[in-house]
């Protein structure tokens, strides 16, 4: 066996030594990395881009919003994804290194809280939502649901979603330890597709099925209310979003060092154009407008 | 006389070569320890070592206060490992004594690599599974919601370390001398009477030290608990809890961590701890091995 083992592990690092000399010889890929909510937005993005512009390649990567920062600050990606603001403490670190970030919003995400489909509930206030994930109410039926124990799904530290959904959701109380902490959007839809008593949170782009243009089946989107007195919108209904009715959604945020350059200067204005936002829109988030979009055309130049 | 020389010279060259490669690995292994020391020993200017093993709350990026206590994840580690262990000590000992002693050679030709190609599945593959197809199936015997717990990591870890398992204690239970079962045989012992109590004995230092080889294995595998167990934080009570392992939390966690600072260096110690646990089941193996393999001679 071990002989065996030795050939296919000599192999391998053969295919990789080879991988990785073209992708060194190649192009200079323009790196792209962070959130895991935007990973397919700005994947499609860079696709559709790349068709246009077949000689600038784009690489984007997921691992959180935490790991774009890091990865700009340590200088492993020329564009870091997030989904929540910079901490001050990273743009002072990030300065430090010489390194000037400038933030484009190029959409914007309704977070939105899902339930399993066979869930009665329907709709939840943030009050409510931030007590089940800080561990305060253990059964369904507390609010008003069914006699069940609620079983959460959330995300792991590092991602950007995690800390929004902290601060906005949570009110900076710590999350109970039993949450089970997700690698990305997709699994905490998995888990609360089979999960009877599931709960979880994701970026509204995740929870559209692309073939039929509706939820996924299985999931049940909640309305969600600012306070008891207040009225219950969808994540989904546009108008509520935009109007800021629906009370927990955010900006996407890619962030540069400096004003964009090469690649990178191209990408983004078109994301930024009607063309690309158009394609945010596509793909289930909601396209950027007003104060925003100023800011992201005054940054490009 | 220079042919002899030549001779000699190659004769030293090879030594020597050897000689080196013996030594590289030994520094590599007190390369990893030291740099593993130096990097995790800062974290404790923070944290007390006492509560850093004693605390069951492991929260550094708390919005309140950073507590940094991993006896929540030692315990989880120790629960998934033992029950890995409980599920693939009789069955891979049973495949072990099925093929040294029953299965035809036919049989056992066929089955012996398939056993060893299942230790060449990659962890992330057996983690799916655990997701897709293990999860949902213990969530409906357990008649729970879920079924990402320290079960299915503890099923996934006994499948991943059975392989070991099965070919070390085969190969010592074949290494007994034919003269033990053709006496016990000899004396009217049935084929059972004969494995159980003459050949098994006979190869327990070997089949001991094969179960620590695969403890080993399930005691650091990180992706697959970290995808099928569910990461929760909390204190495990039961086999049907989401646990997060020493190994998943520093998977989780070392990816985003701003380096140099203490949470930084708290996964290091971590990291440590594992280290040492792993060293210890290791060390015990070998010293069993070496045992057995006195005997041997």
């Amino acid at each position: 066996m071990s002989s065996k083992t030795m050939k296919i592990f000599a192999l391998a690092q053969l295919a990789l030594a080879v991988f990785g000399g073209t992708l060194l010889l190649g192009q200079k890929m323009l790196q792209v990395k962070g959130s895991d909510t935007m990973v397919n937005l700005v994947q499609i993005l860079a696709e559709k881009y790349m068709d246009k512009n077949p000689k600038q390649p784009i690489a984007v990567l997921g691992g959180g919003s935490g790991t774009g920062v890091t990865g700009m600050i340590n200088g492993t990606c020329e564009i870091a994804n997030t989904s929540r603001d910079w901490r001050q403490k990273e743009i002072d670190m990030a300065w430090e290194k010489g390194i000037r970030p400038r933030f484009f919003a190029v959409a914007i995400d309704s977070l939105s809280v899902i339930v399993n489909g066979k869930n009665p509930l329907n709709e939840l206030t943030i009050a409510q939502v931030g007590a089940i994930y800080r561990g305060e109410v253990k059964n369904w039926k507390a609010v008003g649901g069914p006699d069940m124990k609620v079983s959460l799904y959330g995300r792991q530290s590092n991602s950007g979603t995690y800390v929004f959904f902290l601060e906005h959701v949570l009110g900076n109380k710590p999350y109970t330890t039993d949450m089970k902490e997700m690698n990305g959007n997709a699994q905490i839809i998995e888990g609360v597709i089979t999960d009877g008593g599931g709960i979880g949170y994701v970026g509204v782009g995740y929870i559209i099925d692309q073939a039929t243009g509706k939820p996924m089946k299985g999931l049940k989107v909640l309305n969600i209310k600012k306070d008891d007195k207040a009225e219950a919108f969808s994540p989904l209904d546009k108008a509520a979003v935009d109007s800021g009715a629906y009370p927990v959604s955010r900006p996407l945020w890619m962030a540069t060092s400096g004003s964009p350059k090469g690649t990178a200067a191209g990408f983004l204005a078109w994301i930024v154009s009607p063309e690309g936002q158009k394609v945010v829109e596509a793909e289930g988030f909601y396209p950027v407008g007003g104060k925003l979009m100023e800011q992201n055309l005054k940054n490009l130049k | 006389m220079t042919k002899n020389r030549l001779r000699q010279l190659k004769e030293r060259a090879v030594k020597g070569f050897f000689f080196t490669h013996g030594i590289l690995s030994t520094l590599v292994l007190l390369g990893i320890f030291a740099l593993l020391l130096y990097t995790a020993v800062p974290a404790f200017r923070d944290i007390r070592v006492g509560e850093f093993l004693t605390t069951k709350l492991w929260d550094p990026t708390s919005p309140l206060k950073p507590v940094y206590g991993i006896l929540s994840q030692i315990m989880s580690t120790l629960l998934v490992t033992a029950g890995a262990l409980v599920i693939a000590i009789p069955i891979g000992v049973g495949v072990a004594a099925y093929l040294s002693d029953v299965a035809h050679w036919r049989v056992r030709e066929i089955v012996k690599p398939i056993v060893e190609i299942l230790a060449g599945i990659p962890s992330v593959v057996v983690g799916f599974l655990g997701i897709v197809l293990v999860g949902p199936f213990l969530a409906k015997i357990s008649g729970q919601s879920h079924g990402l717990n320290a079960l299915n990591g503890s099923l996934l870890l006994a499948i991943m370390s059975l392989p070991t398992i099965i070919s070390i204690s085969e190969d010592s239970l074949s290494a007994v001398p034919q003269v033990y079962s053709e006496a016990s045989l000899a004396l009217a012992g049935s084929r059972w009477q004969t494995l159980v109590r003459v050949k098994i004995p006979a190869a327990l230092s070997g089949i001991i030290a094969a179960v620590m080889l695969g403890m080993g294995r399930a005691i650091g595998e990180t992706m697959t608990v970290l995808m099928a167990t569910g990461n929760a934080r909390s204190f495990p009570t039961s086999f049907f809890q989401s646990v997060r392992t020493m190994t998943s939390n520093i998977a989780i966690e070392l990816g985003e961590v701003p380096y140099y600072t203490t949470h930084y260096y708290a996964l290091f110690a971590v990291g440590l701890v594992l280290f040492i646990m792993t060293f210890i089941v290791n060390l015990i193996a070998d010293v069993v091995l070496r045992k057995y393999q006195e005997r041997e001679l």
